[in-house]
């Protein structure tokens, strides 16, 4: 039952979807172009996140890293 | 002109008057509440993203039709009219071709009985997506009908009730042939005039054939050059036409706003006519009772008091609340507790409540023997034939008491208004309007719901009207129910549940708030579209 209710939901969903971008009024080959407009960008911003956010993530950690005055490994010295 | 709409997205609160303590407390003898609730600000975004792809669309449809890529089914210039001043490339034709056409199929469709609290339709497929439609033969039976103006349930076909309506017929056949004028009054009109009279409390009445006509033709004859005319932002096309026909000047206020009338008031009075400052002839207030697209009452009792103090004229437009409102029926000057001499032309028609067709004049006997002498409808047009004249007699009687029947059609309406509203309320839809008045506008904002909301209505057998751009402002499309007293309980229970399980319509509250309702009967519903 649970696996049938979230069907339900999900197909609730797809039918906003379709309503609120008027997708539902569209012949098959207009929806045809829109959808795979849609999901061609949807993947190219999915693939651009999956790329570059990790990197980008990185640097932003270094960066206030070293603005709050935190030095790194290789300069600490050991004072003797 | 979709960014001006969206800069006059509604921004109404909810009014509500009290006997005591607000200033105009002491002119309302029981409280007015009505509603014009603002959508949340994400219905409005998804709106415009809505209309911004079906114009997209509609661009990328127009340039297949311009470079021959798609078959041309819309009016286009021909060929030696190319280098004239185009006529199809405004807006409202670009809205027609692109996106009316894609949901035509919910309007002007044909029926094929008596558009009683059921009704009958043909059933009508198109294979070339609403350019050309064609009847399968069949028709769909016993259709909940919300969309009539039937609202005390006068349209009926029992033979019991319309016996004096068929002796009529075989007495007077169905042709008049001639205008008021001439040869076109016969004993019915004047019996009719009388009872009018008698009903509304007046001391005369006219009767016209036509609605529409009625307002168009006899608004030229009260008013003309040198007169203001001062007419609400919502008033029906009837009364714009007839006031532009009129050669009047005109101006508008704000829907039901006494502030912006009265301020308008007293700029006329002020400043008089536009170049040479002298007083205006006649200025004259034209109000509706009912506004059939929001469902809201006019306030009587301010524009009363209003016009009593800058010595205007009232004309009260009762097309939709006259046999409605009130207490027994006799519209909204019934309704507010007012007396009918505080009116100076009441006007109404018979087509809402009365099950017939026309329209009447009504106020002080010299105003009707002036418009019986100088109305263009009374010189040229024929006048109402009697087996419908005799329909208005008998329901005006029935509603007056006068022939035995009972007289609770009123009461009927109100009750099932009431439980109406009270229930889509309750399931958090947004409803404009009075709580008192028949006509309840659901609002749906979106494009794409207008056509799937009636096409899912018409399946599970409701017919209901749906509204969008040129009746109402682009953002703001609606559906309109329009409750009858032949209305019962579980019609309504069926068609507010109809609602709920289609969760179609946006929400007052958060959207997507109980999805459990919505079951099985969506996967069969959608899923037949796509195959």
């Amino acid at each position: 039952m649970d696996i049938k209710s979230m069907k339900n939901y999900l197909y609730w969903l797809y039918c906003q979807f379709e309503l609120i971008t008027c997708s539902y009024l569209m012949e098959p080959w207009e929806k045809l172009l829109f959808y795979s407009f849609n999901i061609t960008m949807l993947v190219m911003v999915l693939y651009i996140a999956y790329i570059f956010v990790p990197v980008h993530i990185t640097m932003a950690f270094q960066f206030f890293l070293h603005l709050f005055g935190n030095q790194h490994e290789n300069t600490v010295s050991i004072v003797k | 002109s979709l960014i001006q709409e969206a800069g006059c997205l509604c921004v109404f609160s909810v009014l509500y008057f009290q006997k005591n303590g607000i200033s105009n407390g002491t002119l309302y003898k029981k409280t007015f509440i009505e509603h014009f609730e603002q959508a949340p600000m994400y219905v409005a975004v998804l709106t415009f993203l809505g209309f911004g792809v079906g114009t997209i669309f509609g661009y990328l449809r127009d340039f297949m039709r311009a470079w021959g890529l798609e078959k041309r089914n819309v009016a286009t210039e021909r060929e030696q009219q190319k280098d004239f001043v185009p006529l199809y490339q405004d807006f409202e034709n670009f809205y027609t071709r692109n996106l009316y056409m894609r949901i035509r199929d919910n309007w002007n469709r044909p029926i094929c009985s008596v558009p009683g609290p059921q009704f009958d339709l043909m059933e009508r497929v198109t294979d070339d997506y609403n350019w050309t439609f064609r009847f399968t033969g069949r028709t769909i039976k016993n259709v909940i009908n919300m969309g009539s103006y039937n609202y005390l349930g006068f349209a009926e076909t029992d033979v019991n009730a319309l016996k004096t309506v068929t002796i009529e017929l075989q007495k007077y056949g169905t042709g008049i042939c001639s205008t008021r004028q001439e040869m076109g009054t016969l004993d019915k009109h004047v019996e009719l005039e009388k009872l009018v009279a008698k009903f509304l409390g007046v001391e005369d009445a006219m009767v016209f054939g036509m609605g529409f006509a009625t307002n168009s033709m006899n608004i030229p004859a009260l008013v003309g050059k040198g007169c203001l005319i001062l007419s609400d932002e919502l008033n029906h096309t009837s009364l714009v036409l007839g006031a532009r026909l009129s050669g009047a000047t005109i101006r508008i206020f704000k829907h039901n706003n006494m502030q912006s009338l009265e301020k308008l008031l007293r700029d006329a009075i002020i400043y008089g006519q536009p170049r040479s400052h002298r007083a205006w002839r006649k200025i004259i207030i034209l109000v509706e009772g009912i506004y059939s697209m929001e469902g809201s009452i006019v306030r009587l009792p301010e524009i009363v008091s209003l016009k009593k103090k800058y010595k205007a004229y009232l004309y009260l437009d009762e097309a939709h609340s006259i046999g409605a409102v009130g207490a027994t029926g006799r519209g909204v000057v019934e309704y507010f507790g007012m007396s009918p001499d505080d009116v100076d032309v009441l006007m109404g028609t018979f087509t809402k409540s009365f099950g017939a067709a026309g329209g009447y004049i009504a106020g002080k006997k010299d105003l009707v023997d002036f418009l019986r002498t100088h109305s263009h409808s009374a010189v040229y047009a024929t006048s109402m034939c009697p087996p419908v004249a005799e329909q208005i007699i008998r329901a005006m009687k029935c509603l007056m008491g006068q022939d035995g029947t009972t007289q609770g059609k009123v009461r009927q309406l109100g009750k099932n208004t009431r439980y109406f509203r009270r229930r889509l309320h309750e399931m958090g839809f947004i409803i404009y309007g009075n709580d008192d008045s028949p006509v309840v506008p659901l609002l749906l904002y979106m494009p794409g719901k207008i056509g799937a909301f009636a096409r899912r209505m018409l399946e599970k057998n409701i017919g209901v009207v749906v509204v969008g751009f040129p009746a109402t402002p682009i953002t703001e499309s609606r559906a309109r129910f329009c409750v009858s007293a032949a209305h019962t309980r579980e019609m309504l229970d069926t068609v507010s549940t109809a609602d709920v399980l289609l969760k179609l319509t946006s929400d007052a509250k958060e959207v997507g708030r109980s999805c459990v309702s919505v079951i099985l009967n969506l996967n069969n519903s959608f899923l037949h579209l796509f195959f």
